[in-house]
């Protein structure tokens, strides 16, 4: 079970705000060990977030991205107590789902 | 009509381009401790913190007892402010202690690990290889953030363990002659882009010591300060300095006794 990830979500007038900080190894596939093997890729393809089982974000990643990514946005709606929902799906067909409520 | 706002608009800018790269090398540093104030929210320490919760609480080792009886100074499982006061004595010890050793302390005679387990793995390598260690120092020090620095000699071995990081620190040897006074003992030293705090000052020593532990983003890794007095040791090509040794307590227990005062702000983020 991969290690869970901290969000935090507020609500400022209409727009909520979402920060995730997901624990990930990211790797690109093109750095080398010790040894001289090449460390294969293993990174999130895919990120769906959701508030109240509605999709507000959805986003497809590449080797680009760091390792343990922190992603924030903002959507028009939410309200405290409304429930966030985040989950990853890396290329090892890996996943996580963590929720949180907006404070 | 919509032409000349955007050249006065380019005017504009291209001044103060000028004025940024006039103003050089003070400019170049107040943008990158911009950066890293901005970093600061999502620091990856946070996923290390809530790993050293997990592990402080939860029922662990041969004895499957929970590290929250541990005493790490103000009581057995007080974890807020304990930092500030590190290193200190330990009569059950009968020693000086820092985190890390104090933690392995406890590892041992609560949870019933052996010093060699509880000791294989101080620094993290990847998810693969994490570190127990440096999990539960960012729990532990995350406790101690806005907190001053308030390490106390009150036991003759400690203010012995004083005066040998104290030598230490001035101590010149190895293949270059290094020691740390070579890199931290002038202000305005800097190797490549990276400053070098004086630490034979007090603003220098409560800036640097008030930082540890970190996420170091090069490294991937949350470090503690064991970790960075270790790969001082590697950069001056010293013998290795022993995880937990008297050593690194000393020096340890020098800079942490100097910065006194200095407000607690770790885990930190940096390059």
């Amino acid at each position: 079970m991969p290690d869970p990830m901290k969000i935090r979500a507020t609500t400022v007038g209409d727009t909520t705000e979402v920060k995730v900080l997901m624990s990930h190894e990211m790797e690109t596939g093109q750095r080398k060990d010790a040894q001289g093997k090449t460390i294969p890729a293993w990174f999130i393809q895919n990120v769906l977030v959701t508030w109240n089982g509605k999709m507000v974000l959805a986003a497809q990643w590449g080797t680009a991205v760091a390792k343990n990514p922190f992603l924030s946005f903002k959507f028009k709606g939410g309200a405290k107590g409304d429930r966030i929902n985040v989950t990853w799906i890396d290329n090892r067909a890996e996943k996580r789902s963590d929720e949180a409520t907006i404070a | 009509m919509g032409t000349k706002p955007t050249r006065s608009v380019c005017g504009a800018a291209l001044l103060g381009l000028i004025a940024s790269v006039a103003s050089g090398q003070s400019s170049t540093v107040d943008e990158i401790a911009k950066y890293r104030a901005a970093l600061q929210d999502g620091n990856p320490a946070e996923l290390w913190e809530a790993r050293g919760e997990a592990l402080w609480k939860d029922r662990r080792g041969p004895r499957q007892v929970a590290l929250s009886q541990c005493d790490l100074g103000l009581g057995p499982g007080v974890v807020k402010g304990a930092y500030a006061r590190l290193p200190a004595y330990f009569a059950d010890a009968d020693r000086v202690m820092d985190l890390e050793t104090r933690l392995v302390w406890c590892m041992v005679t609560l949870q019933g690990y052996t010093d060699a387990d509880a000791k294989k793995q101080p620094f993290g390598n990847g998810s693969e290889r994490k570190s127990d260690i440096e999990a539960l120092v960012a729990f532990v020090t995350a406790a101690s953030r806005g907190v001053p620095m308030n390490v106390a000699l009150d036991h003759p071995k400690a203010i012995e363990m004083y005066r040998v990081g104290e030598k230490i620190f001035y101590y010149r040897g190895g293949p270059h002659d290094f020691g740390c006074v070579t890199c931290h003992a002038d202000d305005g030293k800097r190797i490549r882009l990276q400053d070098l705090p004086n630490l034979t000052t007090r603003e220098g020593a409560r800036a640097a010591y008030t930082a540890w532990p970190a996420y170091r983003v090069s490294q991937g890794e949350l470090r503690t300060f064991q970790w960075r007095l270790y790969d001082c040791f590697r950069q001056q090509r010293f013998p290795e300095l022993v995880f937990g040794s008297d050593a690194s307590i000393a020096l340890t227990l020098y800079l942490a006794r100097n910065a006194n005062g200095g407000i607690f702000d770790a885990p930190a983020i940096k390059r």
